[in-house]
């Protein structure tokens, strides 16, 4: 492997603040984070950490970041691309590697209060460190766009812009004010000279990269706010993508896995003969928590690893099911909260949420070759640097030791997030045993759905008071399940908002889900929003918008998305529509869906409309994409998704009893973004919460049946008579 | 046992067990990895191939079933270097996002539109039932009928 090296860089009159945030010595010579770059990059024309200029003027973008459908790859590119004047069609994309220089903590940026300029080189520069400290190179949270790309690769393509000014200058001999990038090529006008990106790569990579660039007017883009084809696409079309599973090397071999199916059982025994006489089984390799059959062929694999009657214990949860969960957040949410008021009428509603598994198309995959103190591993992850780690803990290693190659992911929505390798580190495991020959494992169908991270089940206990005018003087609630500021945050003007957490703890394995907390708190606060907005006899939108005198932004997200849905007009009897809001990772979404509940109570979601500000939006088309997706991927679990526990074990094997909506169930889309010069807010989740309230509102409005738990698979819609 | 197919044009001798579905043979053995495993019980149509110019979830189908067969896979859908029109109605609309069930997808829209070349949406919801779970349903509807409509 190379070495890599800082090339440091202090600039004048800077600096500041050691240790001001995070406590990182050294942090007053911080070196810009923009400047780390390998030993040779001036040679290779390296401008910055994420900036290669070559010299026949292709520029790529090296982004921290996955690719796994959300299109953040092309969209941080023409972030870079924008602030140096680029010319598009030569720019390249390319995924950073797993290697520390390319660690990154941008994701904390947007929750951090804003930073003073002199402090900002610093504070990056810290987040760095710690993020190599930590071995962090994560995708989700929706915070690419809104951290690597507004706090990182805005700033290096401007910083790569005035390098390459400043070459220009110099070999021009005149001054930078004189000089003008565009298309690729710095322009000096007075005289009509000028050169290519690509010839002046060299002598620009040479010099210091500057700590604070300037950046571009918004109203002056030509890349961003334009629809860019992504990058990726082109080989997801003719098969040529490699995902995680699809990779493989010489002389490997497959492994198929048995897991114990109580999360935390071990395994007790196995004979391991059925298997081992079966054609082209290598091994039968006994891990802690699962059996693996390794074989010269994955069917093979497969096919004996069911033969065999692994006996595993239940880890003491043996009698834990989803009765019992649900049963223990009853009890521990207690009495209804208290509210009161002079002449208060107060209503009061729990709401249930189950379990969700991710169920990413790519069930989990990883290959690994373990050779004495070295290994090398390729899987499709959220946070390359993690999996590097959690690999190099399963083996004992040094992380230098382990060399990671992230590939694409078929899907992620959290699944693939730091600490939630349980796969790679299988997949080492299984590895190391075979020493020194690649094993490839793949989960079966049945393994992914067992073996999730799942989406937190949720129940919320809710009381309100309407005042005699019917105006909502308090919303109290108690929850358990999980909750944090943001999915708890209200924006309606209400004098009583409180939300109380319960503890009910269960052995259930948790992770992130597309929109994390959001996606439970989302459900629970704008349906009890709903109920109040009907039992003060108010129409649920203008309720909502009376709320919202003081929140603007909220309020022109609610009207517009009404407009849209043509809202109030009238529907055949049976249909209804109802409208939601939230927000979510930095964005507002405002969703109305119009349903249609035939007399035997069959559901059809015909046609949801979406307001959504996020900021700027940095590629219009791809951007939409986001929303339709997150409409989908949260609609299919309001209706359809749910795990449930079973003696400790998740009942759901397959696609056939964990069903998710096809083509035929997906309504129609309208969506449109408010548009604003206001930073990028997140948007590969922000657009899942609101779905789920925005339809059972809709039933409501439709039959006067109201959804209080999900799935709404399991509740009948046959209206009240 | 090795059985003699037609993929993409080409005879291959394919020589696994007989009961080895399609998908592992293609996969595993001749290295086409542009055809996905999903779910193993053909419920989500990632690994749809066309056996004889039909659509086929080849995680059920038996590689001794396909003897004689031909066989198409995402990687001989169009001769090398040109794409067919399903795929380029794809590149287009920007239907992938993931793309893990986009091989499948394609496939499957282009054995449909073969036997339905001018849909009405409600045979599209009766024939292209794959999942896809990044939700890209709208843009797959909207590429049919771009397709259809050339």
């Amino acid at each position: 492997m190379r070495k890599w090296t800082r090339r440091a860089f202090i600039g004048t009159g800077t600096l500041v603040g050691g240790g001001f945030v995070l406590g990182v010595s050294g942090l007053a010579l911080a070196p810009s984070r923009h400047s780390v770059v390998s030993e040779n990059g001036a040679e290779k024309g390296e401008l910055t950490t994420w900036i290669t200029v070559t010299p026949d003027d292709v520029v790529t973008v090296l982004v921290p970041h996955c690719e796994m459908g959300q299109g953040t790859q092309t969209a941080l590119a023409m972030m870079a691309a924008e602030e140096m004047d680029a010319d598009w069609t030569l720019v390249r994309v390319s995924e950073a590697p797993a290697l520390d220089n390319y660690a990154t903590a941008y994701m904390a940026r947007p929750m951090m209060p804003p930073v003073p300029a002199p402090f900002v080189r610093g504070v990056d520069y810290g987040t760095y460190r710690l993020a190599r400290w930590f071995g962090f190179q994560p995708t989700g949270g929706s915070t690419a766009v809104r951290g690597t790309g507004v706090y990182g690769m805005s700033v290096a393509g401007a910083a790569a812009r005035e390098m390459l000014v400043a070459a220009a200058a110099a070999r021009f001999g005149v001054s930078t004010a004189e000089c003008t990038a565009t298309n690729s090529r710095i322009v000096h006008a007075a005289s009509g000279r000028s050169a290519s990106f690509g010839e002046l790569a060299k002598a620009a990579a040479k010099i210091s990269v500057p700590t604070s660039p300037a950046l571009k007017n918004p109203g002056s883009y030509t890349i961003r706010r334009t629809a860019r084809p992504r990058h990726d696409i082109p080989a997801k079309v003719n098969g040529s993508a490699i995902y995680g599973i699809d990779f493989s090397v010489p002389g490997m071999l497959y492994a198929a896995v048995e897991i114990a199916p109580v999360y935390g059982g071990k395994l007790l025994s196995v004979d391991a003969a059925p298997a081992e006489t079966m054609p082209g089984v290598k091994r039968v390799v006994k891990l802690d928590e699962a059996v693996a059959v390794v074989a010269d062929s994955y069917w093979r694999a497969r096919r004996a690893v069911l033969a065999l009657k692994p006996v595993f214990d239940d880890a003491g949860h043996g009698d834990v099911s989803s009765a019992t969960i649900f049963a223990a957040f009853d009890k521990a949410l207690g009495a209804a909260p208290e509210v009161s008021g002079k002449d208060a009428r107060v209503i009061t509603c729990d709401y249930r949420v189950p379990f969700l598994a991710h169920a990413t198309m790519e069930p989990m995959a990883c290959t690994a070759r373990v050779d004495r103190d070295r290994a090398e591993v390729w899987a499709g992850t959220q946070d390359p640097l993690n999996a590097r780690s959690i690999a190099a803990r399963a083996l004992k290693m040094n992380v230098e030791n382990v060399h990671f190659t992230n590939l694409l992911l078929g899907g992620g929505f959290g699944r693939r997030l730091p600490f939630t390798f349980d796969y790679v580190d299988m997949a080492v495991r299984i590895a190391k045993a075979m020493s020194p020959t690649p094993v490839k494992m793949v989960w079966s169908r049945e393994n992914d759905i067992q073996h999730d991270y799942y989406r937190p089940a949720g129940m919320a206990r809710f009381a309100g008071a309407l005042d005699a005018s019917g105006t909502p003087i308090a919303i109290r609630s108690r929850y358990a399940g999980g909750g944090d500021g943001e999915s708890l945050f209200m924006p309606y003007a209400i004098a009583d908002k409180h939300a109380e957490a319960k503890d009910a703890a269960h052995p259930v394995r948790l992770g992130a889900w597309r929109s994390v907390l959001n996606s439970q708190h989302g459900f629970f606060k704008e349906s009890f929003v709903d109920e109040l907005s009907h039992a003060a006899g108010k129409d649920p939108f203008l309720f909502r918008r009376d709320l919202l005198a003081n929140e603007p932004r909220f309020r022109a997200v609610l009207e517009r998305v009404a407009t849209i849905a043509g809202w109030g007009g009238e529907l055949p009897d049976g249909e209804g529509r109802g409208i939601a809001l939230t927000e979510s990772f930095g964005s507002i979404v405002g969703e109305v869906a119009h349903v249609a509940v035939s007399p035997d109570g069959t559901l059809r979601v015909k046609h949801v409309y979406a307001i959504v500000d996020c900021g700027d939006v940095v590629n219009p088309d791809s951007a939409m994409a986001q929303v339709e997706g997150g409409i989908i991927f949260g609609l299919s679990a309001a209706l359809l998704g749910e795990i449930t526990i079973g003696e400790g074990r998740v009942l759901q094997r397959n696609f056939r009893d964990h069903q998710m909506i096809r083509l035929a169930a997906a309504p129609r889309i309208t969506a449109e973004f408010i548009k604003t010069d206001r930073r990028p807010g997140g948007l590969g989740e922000p657009c899942v919460p609101p779905i789920a309230p925005a339809v059972a509102n809709a039933i409501f409005a439709a039959t006067g049946v109201r959804v209080r738990n999900l799935p709404i698979k399991n509740q009948s819609l046959v209206r009240n008579t | 046992m090795a059985v003699t197919i037609t993929i993409n044009g080409q005879a291959r001798s394919v020589d696994v067990d007989p009961d080895t579905p399609l998908l592992w043979a293609l996969r595993d053995t001749l290295g086409l990895t542009g055809t996905k495993f999903g779910c193993g019980i053909a419920e989500c149509g990632a690994c749809t191939v066309l056996v004889d110019g039909r659509a086929e979830r080849s995680c059920m189908f038996p590689v001794a079933n396909a003897e004689g067969a031909s066989v198409t896979t995402i990687e001989g859908l169009a001769p090398k270097g040109s794409l067919h029109p399903v795929q380029e109605a794809w590149v287009t609309h920007q239907v992938p996002q993931c793309g893990y069930c986009q091989s499948g997808m394609i496939m499957a829209v282009a054995a449909f539109l073969g036997e339905h070349p001018h849909p009405t949406d409600e045979q599209i919801d009766a024939s292209i039932t794959n999942i896809c779970r990044c939700g890209t349903f709208a843009r797959v509807r909207r590429a049919i009928h771009a397709v259809a409509e050339t």
